[in-house]
């Protein structure tokens, strides 16, 4: 197709690849740092507001709609919070098929960071595209195993993104076995791949930096953890989902769009894949324990950019765990608990791909929602990843700016910031005194 | 030269940005066809414009978004919207109806830090659009015929009839006939697979209105299933609560109650 002559740049101040779009700025004077700030200028879409009156069925339709990467922890953790509210049991099969839903999405959505977001800086290249150049075996094998997250979401919800079979009390279809079945094989065939994709990331040359973290997630008696759990932190916090607003604390900054995350009296926190397996390696399985150990790693890991590997270890776990799901399955009937609406309050955590995702709601006797809480995980993080940066900040004077940048980026990737947030999307300025 | 594509986003979830990414087996032959000049979302340089095609995705929100979709448009030879924020407003349209300061304070500690506008609009408010993909999100098939449509010089083309003859083709049994669920698929245009009616439950209204939709016909019907007022009216404002047809009927709900 012809293009028109004239030429313009659209300067956008872009960090991308976090549920939207931020930029971040660093000033340093002598090489020494004088501000960072790590900026959301995403624009806000008022969420917690327009819930506000909606019915409390209709909610799970809503929250997806936050993001279109991790739809299904946004609708778990709505799902659970009205549950509790409303006193509902559910039946242990459904359980079961929602452990499969969050296995579906971690395995999409960690496919998806790995090989479109985060191995293009380890790479040397721009994008999975200009990638698959020189690795197509790589670049094909990521996206088999998206293929197959995608392939778990649908088979549950219809489609990938915003999928809409999940409902509070349980699903409004339940698959049946042969459904389920055809999937398992689909399973069997990308384990390998799974295992490959591992033992690829931990190869990286990844950096090393060994800090001072206080790593949260949920713990489960039994099992590695989805959608219950106590919330844990490796500093010491152990407190009930329910609890979670007296042990963290958010707070505003004038220049993003996301609310900051602390640990009440202490500081920021981190969230993720790495997080939860520092916290839960013994639930991890014998699978993804072997190759985990394999990786030279020690486990827990104090290095955030170990995150990456820890990401292919959860899809390896999820895939395994998908399989035990399936040999398990038997069709919950009915797929949903009847249940009544009644005035109250209820909180849920799950662990979405990125992190603990918290949800909490007050209805009214007709189950309209009165008040909404949600507290991302990106946002949770971003206390965090500026922290990272500060303590990057006397190694980026010794770089120059190109460099400088990529290493900025590369470390905010590092927390797979929801997809938009992550690729191209550092604009660095440091402003030198 | 193989045309070039951006991707732009305004106030969306990805979600339909994201639909390329899972376009797992065509992929990569499209970036055989296409520059991606501009795809944030995928890679870390960014061309400059101008782009033969430029697929937009959410809505305007902001005042600085308001000014940069007239940059995109004079960029663009094709502007097309993918998704239900660019093409209607979105569910953050829920605040066109709301004081926004309200939202501000519900939502923020210090609502002065935020730069919002009072209303979320489809870009087709703001500049000319070319072609409209509707969904939330859009369907992936959707938009790689759009695009090989455009890059072939053809007028793409899509379905716009309704859920309900989707669901006939697919034989399911009607949601509203057989369950007395409330359903937009009689409104809704085609383009999901008539999913949630698949699914025992009622569509709910994420492509938008069908090309021939009666609004007053499917209000009476509401009526007869006992849906009303309020109910009502939160049935239409939802995904594409701003597009016209339905915002003038949930507005008449409203006010009728």
């Amino acid at each position: 197709m012809p293009s028109r002559k004239k030429s313009r740049t659209i300067r956008v101040n872009y960090l991308t690849r976090a549920e939207g779009e931020a930029a971040l700025r660093i000033s340093m004077r002598d090489g020494e740092l004088v501000d960072l700030r790590l900026e959301i200028f995403e624009p806000p879409r008022f969420f917690e507001a327009f819930l506000r009156g909606r019915e409390s069925r209709e909610a799970p339709d809503l929250t997806a709609r936050i993001c279109g990467i991790c739809p299904v922890a946004y609708q778990m953790s709505t799902v659970h919070a009205f549950e509790q509210s409303y006193g509902i049991t559910i039946d242990p099969a459904v359980r079961e098929l929602r452990r499969l839903y969050m296995c579906g999405e971690w395995i999409e959505s960690h496919a998806l960071h790995i090989h479109m977001l985060a191995a293009p800086d380890y790479l040397g290249c721009d994008s999975i595209l200009t990638m698959a150049e020189k690795n197509r075996e790589a670049v094909e094998r990521g996206l088999r195993i998206k293929q197959v997250g995608n392939a778990i979401v649908a088979a549950l919800g219809g489609r990938s993104v915003h999928p809409v079979g999940a409902c509070i009390g349980g699903f409004t279809r339940a698959p049946g076995r042969e459904r389920l079945s055809g999937l398992r094989e689909r399973l069997l065939r990308v384990r390998d791949d799974a295992v490959e994709c591992a033992r690829w990331v931990a190869r990286f040359d990844l950096p090393v930096a060994n800090r001072d973290i206080e790593f949260v997630s949920l713990r489960h008696p039994d099992e590695y953890p989805m959608n219950e759990g106590r919330i844990v932190s490796s500093k010491g916090v152990d407190a009930a989902a329910e609890d979670f607003e007296d042990c963290f604390e958010e707070h505003q900054v004038p220049y993003s769009n996301a609310l900051h995350c602390k640990v009440k009296g202490r500081g920021p926190y981190f969230l993720g894949p790495l997080a939860r397996i520092n916290l839960n390696f013994d639930r991890l399985g014998p699978g993804a324990a072997a190759i985990a150990r394999e990786t030279g790693i020690s486990w827990p890991s104090s290095n955030p950019y170990a995150s990456i590997v820890a990401r292919a270890l959860e899809i390896l776990y999820a895939v395994d765990e998908a399989v035990r799901v399936i040999d398990a399955y038997r069709p919950p009937d009915p797929p949903a608990a009847p249940f009544s609406v009644r005035a109250g309050v209820g909180r849920a955590i799950t662990e979405a791909p990125r992190g603990s995702l918290y949800h909490a709601f007050e209805t009214d006797d007709r189950g309209l929602i009165r008040a909404a809480r949600i507290v991302p995980p990106t946002a949770q993080n971003q206390a965090r990843i500026e922290a990272d940066l500060r303590e990057l900040a006397p190694e980026l004077a010794r770089h120059p700016q190109a460099a400088a940048t990529r290493i900025c980026e590369m470390a905010i990737r590092n927390y797979d910031p929801c997809i938009s947030c992550s690729t191209h999307f550092l604009k660095l300025e440091i402003e030198s005194h | 030269m193989k045309p070039r594509v951006a991707v732009f986003k305004f106030a969306s979830c990805d979600g339909c940005q994201l639909q390329f990414l899972n376009a797992e087996d065509e992929l990569l032959r499209l970036a055989g066809q296409v520059d991606f000049a501009y795809f944030p979302e995928a890679r870390s340089r960014a061309l400059e414009g101008p782009y033969d095609i430029a697929f937009v995705e959410g809505s305007v929100t902001t005042p600085a978004d308001a000014r940069r979709i007239i940059e995109v448009r004079e960029e663009s030879r094709y502007l097309i919207t993918i998704g239900a924020c660019a093409t209607a407003g979105g569910i953050q349209a829920l605040r066109n109806w709301a004081d926004i300061e309200q939202y501000r304070r519900a939502v923020y500690p210090s609502p002065e830090f935020i730069s919002t506008l009072s209303t979320s609009t489809p870009i087709s408010e703001h500049v000319r659009v070319d072609f409209e993909i509707w969904g939330c999100p859009i369907d992936k098939y959707q938009l790689l015929a759009v695009t090989r449509s455009l890059l072939s010089g053809a007028q793409p083309v899509l379905p716009a009839h309704s859920v309900c003859i989707e669901c006939k083709r697919r034989g399911n049994v009607c949601v509203v006939v057989a369950r007395g669920e409330p359903c937009l698929g009689p409104v809704t245009r085609t383009g999901c697979g008539a999913l949630c009616p698949s699914f025992n439950r009622g569509c709910y209204g994420c492509f938008g209105p069908a090309n021939a939709h009666n609004m007053e016909a499917f209000a009476r019907l509401l009526a007869d299933q006992g849906v009303t007022g309020d109910e009502a009216m939160r049935r239409l404002r939802g995904i594409n609560g701003y597009v016209r047809p339905w915002r003038e009927t949930a507005d008449a709900l409203a006010e009728k109650k």
